[in-house]
């Protein structure tokens, strides 16, 4: 654990020394923003952080690539990762390490957003349940997101491609819901159960569902997994 | 310290080593010898547990490097040949990482950077980013962040490669001075680099050891044979024959046909053929065009070395 520490504590400080932190940090927010400032613009507007978090998801489908890009290919095509894997450290140390990093520059951005949850509670007075339930829910969608980042950055020691990849899987696992109600029978179904957004809209209505949390869960180690050995493949091809 | 038993490496279904065994002795200094392609950095890469072999074992310090990886990394300070960097991070600051990688407590790192700092003479650059130095200061920080937990084991893949030669010549004493407490395995092209550093060679050529022994014997064994090159217009038959007929030649070869041709002429040690060979063209009223004493290349020590030990 002291490893994955290690690794986590070195990439988040290195998120800081290029310009990617603050980019990501700086056009979530914007946009964030801007829903917000829609959300409560409306006659009879709701006292709630629906209005900037359900978007929330559809930034993250470009952005969180964006962040993972770097961690894998950028050691890939520097050989970086030939030290860090000579090292004594696990592989799976290194890949929940630089995941945890991600992971603490989306928490750290999106906790910004309290500051609107402040203005919400000043000029309004907004029901507290649905409000955890929503972070708490895009949270999971966002560390989902991120370790999809995390597998394409460790296909590819190219950054662009990396991302493309992260784009295009995300998007992917966004439709299939829509995808699911043009099928029927099991397809459907299983369309459905696969999409990463329709088990986040139960959240954003103030409902946390033991089955979605385990969703994002699963997805979330499931990934780590397959990211972990398909580095350790790299040792056997 | 480092056994090699019988490794073996494809890479699908290029085989990259065959066979290859030999040992590394506590405080040891040797050198893996061979031309680019001939399988060094696998060899070490299979050593440091960046990749399995496709059969056979390896101990380093007593632990397989497969079984028991971990334990066996944790002996070692490995510098790749390409020298990979953090370019992101300051030079203390990468130091610290690799040495928390390492399993090394907080006061150690500090003495340690201390220490490596002053050792590698990098005091001026310690706060400065990776990415800005030269590459003959980046090669500093690798060997800084190899010999910073003070391994057991050092696997040097290269290390003096593309820097300049007063830097070359530090790190080649930097090594030297380690001999004794620590054991290194460096890998070179460079053939006087080893009689300088090393205290025992191994040869590798296509993937296979083709002789192991010190320096000082190789170098013996390998210049046994003389080679000059020269140029010579007359009747190549004649030629030929005449040049067989000098004392000290061993071998003649002949490059081109006509009455202008080229003679690769190999002889013992000791024999400078050159006067000689002068005095027989001018007496057979032949052409002189080129006459060329030249130093055995790598490359063909390496072929010289196959072929000795295939007739052995």
């Amino acid at each position: 654990m002291r490893n994955t520490l290690t690794i986590a504590w070195k990439e988040t400080k290195t998120y800081f020394s290029s310009p990617t932190a603050y980019v990501v940090g700086a056009v979530f927010l914007a946009l964030e923003g801007y829903f917000f400032v829609q959300a409560v613009s409306v006659p009879f507007a709701e006292a709630s952080v629906r209005g900037f978090i359900s978007p929330a998801t559809f930034i993250l489908v470009l952005l969180a690539p964006v962040l993972t890009m770097r961690l894998l290919a950028e050691e890939q095509k520097m050989g970086t990762l030939e030290l860090l894997l000579t090292s004594p450290v696990k592989d799976w140390e290194v890949i929940l390490g630089k995941y945890l990093a991600s992971l603490v520059i989306f928490v750290g951005t999106l906790s910004f957003t309290l500051y609107y949850v402040l203005l919400l509670f000043w000029f309004g007075d907004p029901d507290i349940g649905p409000m955890l339930s929503g972070y708490l829910g895009l949270i999971l969608y966002g560390g989902a997101a991120l370790a999809v980042g995390l597998l394409a950055s460790s296909l590819t020691p190219n950054q662009i491609v990396s991302a493309v990849l992260g784009f295009g899987v995300l998007l992917l696992l966004t439709v299939t819901d829509q995808a699911a109600q043009v099928v029927s029978g099991l397809g459907a179904v299983i369309l459905e159960k696969v999409s990463i957004t329709a088990h986040f809209t139960d959240f954003a209505r103030g409902i946390v569902d033991t089955g979605n949390v385990v969703y994002y869960v699963t997805v979330v180690f499931l990934l780590l997994f397959l990211t972990t050995r398909y580095v350790e493949s790299r040792r056997w091809r | 310290m480092i056994e090699v038993e019988n490794l073996t490496k494809y890479y699908g279904d290029f085989l990259a080593i065959e066979n290859i065994s030999f040992k590394v002795n506590k405080g040891e200094v040797v050198g893996l010898l061979g031309p680019n392609g001939s399988g060094k950095t696998t060899t070490m890469r299979i050593l440091t547990g960046f990749m399995p072999p496709s059969s056979g074992t390896a101990r380093v310090a007593g632990h397989d490097i497969v079984d028991q990886g971990l334990e066996a990394r944790r002996m070692i300070g490995y510098m790749p040949e390409s020298v990979p960097l953090y370019t992101d991070m300051t030079v203390s600051d990468y130091l610290a990482f690799m040495g928390a990688l390492r399993g090394m407590d907080k006061k150690r790192i500090a003495r340690r950077i201390d220490a490596v700092i002053d050792l590698c003479r990098l005091g001026d650059y310690r706060h400065d980013f990776i990415g800005k130095l030269s590459k003959g200061y980046r090669q500093r920080v690798g060997i800084a962040q190899c010999v910073l937990h003070e391994p057991a084991v050092l696997i040097l893949d290269e290390p003096t490669i593309g820097i300049d030669p007063i830097q070359v010549v530090e790190t080649r004493q930097l090594i030297k001075n380690l001999r004794g407490e620590q054991t290194v395995l460096v890998s070179t092209h460079i053939l006087p680099e080893v009689s300088m550093i090393c205290q025992r060679v191994v040869i590798i050529h296509e993937g296979q050891v083709v002789a192991e022994d010190t320096p000082e014997n190789l170098s013996e064994r390998l210049q046994g044979n003389e080679r000059l090159e020269i140029e010579i217009r007359g009747p190549a038959a004649d030629v030929m024959s005449a040049i067989r007929g000098l004392k000290g030649v061993t071998d003649v070869r002949r490059d081109g046909g006509g009455d202008r041709a080229q003679y690769t002429i190999y002889s013992r040690r000791g024999a400078d053929l050159r006067e000689q060979l002068a005095a027989l063209v001018v007496s057979r009223g032949w052409g002189l065009l080129k006459l060329n004493p030249m130093s055995m290349t790598l490359e063909e020590i390496f072929l010289r070395l196959t072929s000795e030990e295939e007739k052995a």
